[in-house]
């Protein structure tokens, strides 16, 4: 019962995880059409932001002032946006009117980039100045900014106040994102660009600009799975690290399960993915995580390829 | 001076050539309608016009004012709005979120109420279907939605791209009464049809367009009497 409550817990936390990522995934495609693939690593950044925001405003060590973890979240989130901003701007518009495949490509490209730039090691003046930027080659331990605190515990279970933010916090997001798409004039824009840009233009909708917000609500919604994964696992692999790759690489399924391009589905992919990990690795084996989380991709790719809520669509040759 | 005037237009698709120096003009008030086979150019003037394909020669000036350059989100502002080819509806959106859409250029929240209730008078089928998924709709109408979601955006102009394209012959009727209601109610239009024999009796002047050029131009009503456009658009003998 204990470990059948705790698993639970876990995978919640880490499903919402995977749910904040997913929708970044799902969003873009359902707007251009393509798998950003550069979208794992703004979840990277947003770890490693975090990271050297708390370290430079001396958050680290000791226990942090109650303002430090908002702090940080905002401070990752808004920097994270405007980096999607920056790439979708610089390596994705000018391939507006290019074959997908070359949008594609390039979005491997700008991956390789973000992780390998942000190993370089931290530039002098920068560093002397107290700001570790780029991140270097080292591992590093994220600073607890969320006292470690039990809330309470059930048969067992320890609640703990971490687990209980991440969950929070991602729903809260996504409860946003949910009104922001469904309850609003721009994000209904939103959903006429994904049917039909051109249609959407002669609408008086500027299309480039909803773009442009697709990627930051995308980049901000990964920046904060990036903290709360930081403050939840505070080991931080290096950025090129294939951990991170291999995160971004499950958050994707999740996508893919839910039915790319759906909003509701990538929140319910992301959760479905977290529960299949964690309960696998506590009953099975923990050995094999990922494997469940391909065999379940395999299994929907198989039995409903356009994932749990898509639509079914014929691809036009 | 015309609302709208079109100066030696041409078109380029790569290096395909579709318009030939198209000279058109629609004057305030008045229902103009291009007619022409399929593939004579007429879509494309009214691409060139919305912003969705740039000239690449002569001129379109709406209200004096030279569009060129700017883009299609711009020129909706400027008081043109388009019910394209094929309607354009989004199909996953709801009725009454398309007619949302169609306002979006637009703050004035009581001016779009009551043209909303102004457009649903005119197509009381969509008025019953306001919360069904606009892509369960029947062609005709959505062809409707089409039209009026155009409305919503209030515009001066209106182009309808082959507002009769699939539809069965009653449903056209209707389509074509209600624009001339919409024109009569001082919206000024510019209407694309193959189907020359409903254009022409709703237009006050036609032209005739054929691989890109003007090749006649007049009274729809003397359009509609003349040998050539009975022979080779009215299936007259």
């Amino acid at each position: 019962m204990t470990r059948l409550l705790q698993t639970l817990m876990d995978g919640v936390a880490v499903g919402s995880l995977y749910a904040l990522i997913a929708l970044g995934y799902t969003m873009v495609y359902g707007i251009l059409k393509f798998i950003n693939f550069a979208h794992g690593d703004v979840f990277m950044l947003g770890a490693w932001v975090s990271f050297t925001l708390a370290a430079t405003l001396g958050f680290a060590g000791g226990a942090p002032p109650w303002f430090a973890a908002p702090l940080v979240l905002l401070g990752s989130m808004a920097l994270c946006g405007l980096l999607g901003f920056t790439v979708e701007r610089l390596a994705y518009r000018p391939l507006r009117n290019a074959p997908r495949i070359n949008v594609l490509i390039t979005a491997i490209g700008v991956s390789l980039f973000i992780e390998n730039t942000g190993q370089l090691e931290p530039i002098g003046w920068l560093a002397e100045r107290g700001l570790a930027f780029p991140f270097g080659t080292r591992p590093q331990r994220m600073p607890a900014l969320l006292p470690d605190a039990t809330l309470f515990e059930v048969v067992g279970v320890q609640v703990k106040l971490v687990d209980v933010l991440v969950i929070g916090i991602a729903f809260a997001l996504m409860g946003l994102l949910q009104w922001l798409v469904f309850g609003t004039k721009l994000g209904r824009a939103m959903r006429a660009v994904s049917h039909d840009p051109k249609t959407a233009a002669l609408m008086g909708i500027d299309v480039d600009r909803v773009i442009s917000f697709t990627f930051v609500v995308g980049s901000v919604l990964a920046a904060a799975a990036g903290f709360l994964a930081a403050e939840k696992y505070p080991s931080l692999n290096q950025p090129a690290h294939s951990t991170w790759i291999l995160l971004g690489l499950k958050a994707f399924v999740a996508a893919v399960v839910g039915g790319i391009g759906n909003v509701r589905g990538a929140m319910a992919g992301g959760l479905l993915i977290g529960m299949v990990e964690l309960f696998g690795a506590a009953y099975l084996s923990p050995q094999l995580r990922d494997v469940y989380v391909f065999s379940l991709l395999i299994v929907v790719l198989l039995v409903k390829p356009e994932g749990l809520l898509g639509k079914a669509t014929v691809e036009k040759v | 001076m015309p609302l709208l005037q079109i100066r030696d237009l041409s078109v380029h698709y790569g290096a395909i050539q579709a318009l030939h120096g198209v000279s058109v003009d629609v004057h305030e008030g008045e229902i103009v309608t291009l007619i022409g086979a399929n593939g004579a150019g007429k879509s494309t003037t009214l691409r060139a016009i919305s912003g969705l394909v740039k000239p690449s020669g002569g001129q379109i000036l709406f209200d004096g004012r030279p569009l060129h350059g700017l883009p299609p989100h711009e020129i909706v502002r400027l008081g043109i709005a388009q019910a394209p080819e094929g309607r354009g509806i989004f199909s996953n959106l709801t009725v009454d979120e398309n007619l949302e859409i169609g306002a979006y250029i637009r703050k004035d929240k009581d001016g779009i109420a009551r043209d909303r209730t102004r457009a649903l008078e005119l197509f009381p089928r969509l008025a019953e279907r306001l919360q069904q998924r606009a892509g369960t709709l029947s062609g005709g109408e959505q062809q409707m939605l089409a039209i009026a979601r155009a409305l919503l955006a209030r515009p001066r102009l209106m182009l309808l791209d082959e507002p009769s394209l699939g539809l069965a012959p009653r449903i056209v009727q209707t389509i074509f009464a209600i624009i001339r209601e919409i024109n009569a109610t001082g919206t000024t239009i510019l209407l694309v049809e193959q189907n020359a024999h409903m254009a022409l009796r709703a237009a006050n002047r036609g032209y005739v367009i054929e691989v890109g050029r003007v090749v006649l131009s007049d009274d729809a009503k003397a359009l509609a009497d003349s040998d050539e456009v009975r022979r080779a658009y009215l299936g007259g003998h």
